[in-house]
């Protein structure tokens, strides 16, 4: 048992929850007991998704602990399939119906034989993968499913396009300014002649993944999601994939240049290098801005990183490399692959922390006092607590990290958006220390502010008792609206009573 | 229509599927914890249970709770961990880092299936680190949403003294020591004799301080003394509960605890409707006095009072209809409130319904329904939320009051919608409240009236409206 109260990355369902609801017309059962659907809020409301969330539950109780689902699990699944003709069941098990161990491929398997769609069983195990882990093993399934099955019917499209084409993979529901980042890797990948051929899992459909073999390479921008799929692409079809995140202005660019290298050894003579250093001196604003003194300022100031590999190692490697920041601490919550970040990390940083355990990485923060914090909403409260601005990186987010704005973190577009994250981050500490210093706001802490301060009221214990108790922000309108009411009403002491009857009269 | 329509008919109850969305009972921790102010919350789950917990609570969760996760790991459902070994380990850190007055476990589906002997391991380990430990079983196998909260407060029950030392009496009686505050010891005397003499009186449902205050207030009114209210603000507050005592619930979702009061400490249950809106908090009021003999006074004068200061917001929903998806429990009082306001209702749905423990409550619903002449709505129990969206869509209903998952989809179908969840947060007991009732319901009315003529009600394409 481990005593905790916050954790970075969800249960595995969720990984696969995020796949599923990432395609069109895919449906995921989860074989759990009610209140396990969380998922369906998270989504409606961080990402205020218009349409249902299709996902619902087979639900596990008592009767199911006493006799097994027996028929439940078929039911649900074919009752779906009716109602939604989805193209695809994806039968989610949680850490419940992994206790239970009943046998849901063969619920699976009975399901197939009367539904339309497709029906599949998510193969991961709650007690052995993360959130993470389970979204990229789904995503991978579900690509080889309907490989197989394309290669079955024999309709399988493995003809690459004429000109140089890419499958950007990874993309999801819930994932950090996913969105914003599949737009500007399109625009990006349309700046270089290349068409996308299919984005995966977001927005696609099932029926469109035997397209993927025409693509002449995979992109996957984040290390966490869609490596496994771009794994085996290249093993059946020898696609080649490129997984450097273009997060950054030299990241970009060395994506670029993999990208480059990857279509000519395929026989295209493509050359990036003009288009790189045009985007790096004259539209992206980065570059400019690490030799402008405003950067110049930041040079040295103490920074700490966390959040998943793909962000904090990014970030820290813009923060080291591209602004001359001093790094002190960076660290990931992706445990699972920490020699990988240790790898990216490890020349741009003091010290590196690998942990699940968001205490430990608030005391951390709170023995080094950087002057900036680039984590997540849990380091965002960090800095809070301690004075500390910080800058959100990375999941796990808040639904004001789900902006309607474009604000991608990935490529050209996505280097200005970090550069304003990070100067904001640091000015607005540096303006707090000026503000201390000499002597705060002009603003004289007002002790009328919600008290007359010609009242000739009383308030009586118990009223004052009954007032304290009443939230800071609207008391003192509390107390205005009841001096007003005893007012008019000749009350000389206020009583909780008081109190009451001119909360029931403000309606009158 | 004929006349034999007309008639009113008894109410008719329904069961679906269950296939339901609501929050899973362990959310209690949130409100609970909250409110009893020198206890901690264990919950012994999985990072399922703690993963809900951390969105749901949203920012709660960065106030340092006195709440946190035994996250069971792969050893511990396989049994190759010890479960008393690890829950004395955590427990004791919790003492020692905390210092609680109580520990609470509450169960989950997991420590339901590996079958943790919970109830079993906490007197022994209460022996051991001296602290009391409460075991609830608050599963989503069992209960919904707020029925957590019903586990632990029958498990409470059990806690409560039956006899305190005579010193001890003053500092138990809390709430009295509140009204009391800072008085002189004749005036408290004094006040005593404005009770009336009648059998002590514990109240049990968790509310917020200023509720507690407000009720404890109104049926002082008419002379009734509330000694002791389950739960108090402090564990070691915890009301004396004796053989013969009468209890009445708050809520309507606390049937296990009413019935461990009657069965487990010999109290005798006042069935009231509840105290939710003004007919809910008289006709509560009416029957407390009643089985203690007294005569109400001025009740009438206080619900037209605030029935005539509810009159802005009863126009913006008189005749109109409101359909409940059901989640939290709270549907029956709810709805029987909204027909008294002039709302039709065509649908309660509800997880679970306890009728004899809601019996008066579904009783005023039937003589609210009657009173206003309009027709009975249809009780679901375990309703199914695909089912219920196809009805929503054909009856064309003003209001749908439901769970986060189905609110902005609805929205976006141009179907108004009140998130269900807000309340059971927000303040709606007591004739003072009912205005925040009012506030809730009329709110998405209020906003899309003020973007009726944009032309902006319908945000789905046709073939995505399913």
């Amino acid at each position: 048992m481990k005593l905790a109260y916050w954790m970075y990355a969800g249960p595995a369902h969720i990984g696969t929850l995020r796949i599923a609801s990432s395609f069109k017309n895919v449906h995921a059962i989860m074989h759990a007991p009610l209140g396990d659907d969380y998922f369906n809020v998270m989504r409606s409301m961080l990402e205020r998704e218009r349409d249902f969330t299709p996902v619902t539950a087979s639900v596990v109780d008592r009767h199911v602990l006493a006799r097994g689902s027996q028929e439940k699990v078929v039911d649900n699944i074919t009752r779906k399939d009716q109602e939604e003709h989805p193209d695809l069941i994806v039968l989610t098990p949680t850490c419940t119906s992994s206790i239970l161990q009943e046998d849901l491929q063969n619920f699976v398997e009975r399901a197939q034989l009367e539904a339309k769609g497709d029906v599949m069983l998510a193969d991961v195990n709650h007690y052995r993968v993360n959130e993470l882990q389970a979204a990229d093993r789904t995503l991978q399934q579900v690509v080889q499913f309907y490989i197989e099955k394309a290669r079955r019917k024999d309709d399988l499209a493995t003809e690459k396009t004429e000109q140089p084409s890419v499958n950007i993979i990874g993309m999801s529901t819930l994932g950090f300014h996913n969105q914003h980042d599949c737009t500007e890797l399109k625009r990006l990948m349309a700046d270089l002649g290349i068409t996308v051929n299919e984005v995966i899992p977001e927005g696609a459909s099932v029926h469109n993944l035997k397209n993927l073999p025409k693509a002449w390479f995979n992109l996957v921008p984040y290390r966490e999601l869609g490596l496994m799929t771009a794994q085996y692409l290249q093993q059946e079809f020898g696609t080649p994939y490129v997984d450097i995140t273009p997060m950054g202005v030299v990241e970009t660019a060395r994506c670029l240049r993999k990208i480059q290298q990857v279509l000519n050894e395929q026989g295209a003579t493509v050359d990036y290098e003009s288009y790189i250093d045009n985007q790096t001196l004259h539209v992206s604003q980065a570059a400019w801005f690490s030799r402008s003194i405003d950067c110049q300022n930041l040079t040295g100031k103490k920074a700490v990183v966390f959040g998943d590999n793909t962000h904090a190692a990014a970030m820290t490697k813009i923060l080291a490399r591209e602004m001359g920041i001093h790094v002190v601490m960076a660290g990931t919550y992706c445990k699972y692959d920490a020699d990988w970040f240790r790898e990216q990390v490890s020349e741009y940083c003091d010290e590196i922390l690998i942990s699940e355990d968001n205490a430990e990485i608030a005391n951390a923060i709170a023995r080094i006092e950087p002057s900036a914090i680039f984590g997540t909403q849990m380091e965002r409260h960090v800095g809070k607590r301690l004075d500390i601005p910080c800058g959100v990186i990375a999941s796990p987010i808040h639904i004001q990290n789900f902006p309607i704005g474009y604000k991608p973190f990935l490529g050209y577009e996505g280097t200005n958006q970090l550069t304003d994250l990070v100067y904001n981050s640091f000015t607005l500490g540096m303006e707090d220390h000026l503000l201390e210093i000499f002597g705060g706001h002009d603003t004289k802490e007002s002790i009328t502010k919600g008290v007359s301060a010609e009242s000739d009221l009383g308030w009586s214990k118990d009223g004052l008792a009954e007032l304290n108790k009443i939230p800071g922000f609207v008391r003192g309108k509390v107390k205005r609206n009841t001096e007003k009411f005893a007012r008019d009403r000749g009350i000389e002491t206020i009583t909780a009573e008081v109190l009451y009857a001119a909360k029931e009269a403000v309606g009158a | 229509m004929t006349l034999a329509d007309t008639q009113p008919q008894a109410l008719t109850f329904e069961c679906e599927t269950g296939n339901y969305h609501t929050f899973c009972p362990i959310s209690c921790v949130a409100w609970l914890y909250q409110k009893i102010e020198d206890s901690f919350f264990l919950v012994i789950g999985t990072k399922t249970c703690g993963y809900f917990l951390q969105n749901a609570m949203g920012v709660m969760i960065f106030a340092e709770p006195r709440y946190a996760m035994a996250e069971l790991e792969e050893g511990d459902i396989s049994a190759q961990l010890n479960d008393y070994e690890e829950l004395k380990r955590l427990c004791t850190q919790i003492k020692r880092d905390r210092n609680p007055s109580v520990i609470v476990w509450i169960g989950t589906c997991t420590t339901e299936i590996i079958k943790m002997d919970l109830e079993g391991l906490a007197p022994k380990l209460e022996a051991e680190i001296g602290i009391p430990i409460v075991v609830a079983r608050a599963n989503g196998l069992d209960y919904a949403f707020t029925q957590g909260e019903d586990t632990v407060l029958a498990a409470m029950v059990q806690r409560c003294p039956d006899k305190a030392p005579d010193a001890e009496k003053e500092e138990r009686n809390a709430i009295q020591k509140l009204l009391n505050f800072g008085r002189k010891q004749e005036e408290v005397k004094a006040e005593e004799s404005e009770y009336v003499d009648h059998p002590p009186l514990v109240l049990f449902g968790s509310l917020p301080d200023p509720v507690v205050t407000q009720l404890t207030l109104e049926l002082k009114k008419q002379g009734i003394k509330v000694s002791g209210w389950l739960p108090s603000k402090r564990y070691t507050e915890l009301p004396i509960v004796e053989e013969g005592y009468y209890v009445a619930g708050v809520n309507p979702f606390l049937s296990r605890t009413a019935t461990t009061f009657m069965r487990r400490r010999k109290c005798k249950l006042i069935g009231a409707p509840f105290p939710i809106g003004p007919d809910g908090t008289r006709a509560w009021i009416e029957k407390i006095c009643s089985v203690f003999g007294i005569e109400p006074k001025g009740l009438d004068e206080r619900e037209a009072q605030i029935w005539a200061g509810l009159e802005d917001y009863l126009q913006i929903i008189r005749g109109k209809s409101v359909f409940f998806m059901g989640d939290n429990l709270l549907e029956i009082s709810l709805a029987r409130f909204l027909i008294r306001c002039g709302m039709t209702c065509p649908e309660v749905g509800i997880p679970y319904m306890d009728k004899r423990y809601q019996q008066a409550e579904l009783a005023l619903l039937e003589k609210t329904c009657q009173d206003m002449g309009v027709p009975l709505p249809t009780i679901v129990e375990k309703p199914d939320n695909y089912n219920q969206i196809q009805r929503i869509k054909d009856l064309g209903v003003d209001l749908v009051i439901t769970g986060m998952a189905h609110a902005n989809p609805l929205e976006a179908r141009g179907i108004n919608t009140k998130w269900s969840v807000e309340f059971t947060f927000a303040q709606i007991h007591g004739f003072t409240n009912a205005r925040d009732i009012l506030e809730l319901v009329t709110r998405p009315l209020r906003r899309n009236n003020s973007l009726k003529d944009l032309g902006w009600d319908k945000l789905v394409k046709e073939e995505a409206g399913r």
